[in-house]
């Protein structure tokens, strides 16, 4: 028996519907959970991987020339 | 043998442990590594290169999740890497996911800021992620690799 925290308090996964998703990009994995209980969203958890900093800072070296 | 001009990238690494001051800096208390924070903020807030500082204006509020996010795990010091006789790069990542442990969050956000507690709150960087909302769940924010390309921080020559 799996207890999920949910807005109704602890439910016991059995009594729940549940919905699993995930997105994917250049930036990003993301996946996350959904329980519904009588159509209702009662949990929402994500997981956010970051892939890489999108940016970076930069130098040059200035030459005497 | 030649000499080749370039900025040393031992140095690129020392400005991430404020080993070098060329103005006006902070006294500091210690040598041991700053406090940093993950703070998050909602898709609608207006956060960008030109923030300086954390804030309380756009970040999420809700239930389980305390003003200011969470603090960064930071167990890996600066590392840094020539990858060529010109150019490297140095590079700093947490060394342990970001986690905002059962909380409510009913408005969409999109954003972490990563600052300095210890420094007054001064920000490091703004990164974006698609946008999320959290009920009575767990959101957790997984670092890119510690790497030259990947990193959260990155400063290189080029």
């Amino acid at each position: 028996m799996a207890l999920v925290t949910t807005t109704l308090g602890e439910m016991d996964e059995s009594l729940l519907e549940k919905r699993e998703g995930t997105f994917e990009d250049d930036n990003e994995l993301t996946t996350w959970t959904e329980y519904w209980k009588d159509s209702a969203l009662v949990h929402r958890s994500a997981h956010v991987t970051l892939k890489k900093a999108p940016v970076f800072a930069g130098g040059e070296q200035t030459n005497f020339v | 043998m030649a000499n080749t001009a370039s900025l040393c990238t031992s140095f690129l690494a020392e400005l991430m442990t404020g080993t070098h001051n060329f103005g006006v800096a902070p006294i500091r208390a210690a040598t041991t590594a700053d406090t940093f924070k993950g703070a998050l903020y909602l898709a609608s807030a207006t956060y960008n290169a030109a923030t300086t500082a954390y804030s309380a204006t756009g970040e999420v509020s809700g239930t389980g999740y305390t003003a200011g996010g969470v603090t960064v795990t930071n167990a890996t010091a600066p590392a840094s890497t020539n990858t060529s006789s010109t150019a490297g790069v140095a590079y700093w990542t947490p060394s342990a996911s970001l986690t905002y442990t059962t909380v409510t969050l009913t408005t969409a956000f999109d954003t972490v800021l990563i600052y300095n507690s210890t420094q007054s709150n001064k920000a490091v960087g703004v990164y974006t992620f698609g946008s999320q909302t959290i009920t009575a769940g767990t959101f957790t924010l997984t670092m890119p690799t510690n790497s030259t390309s990947a990193a959260l921080v990155r400063l290189a020559t080029t």
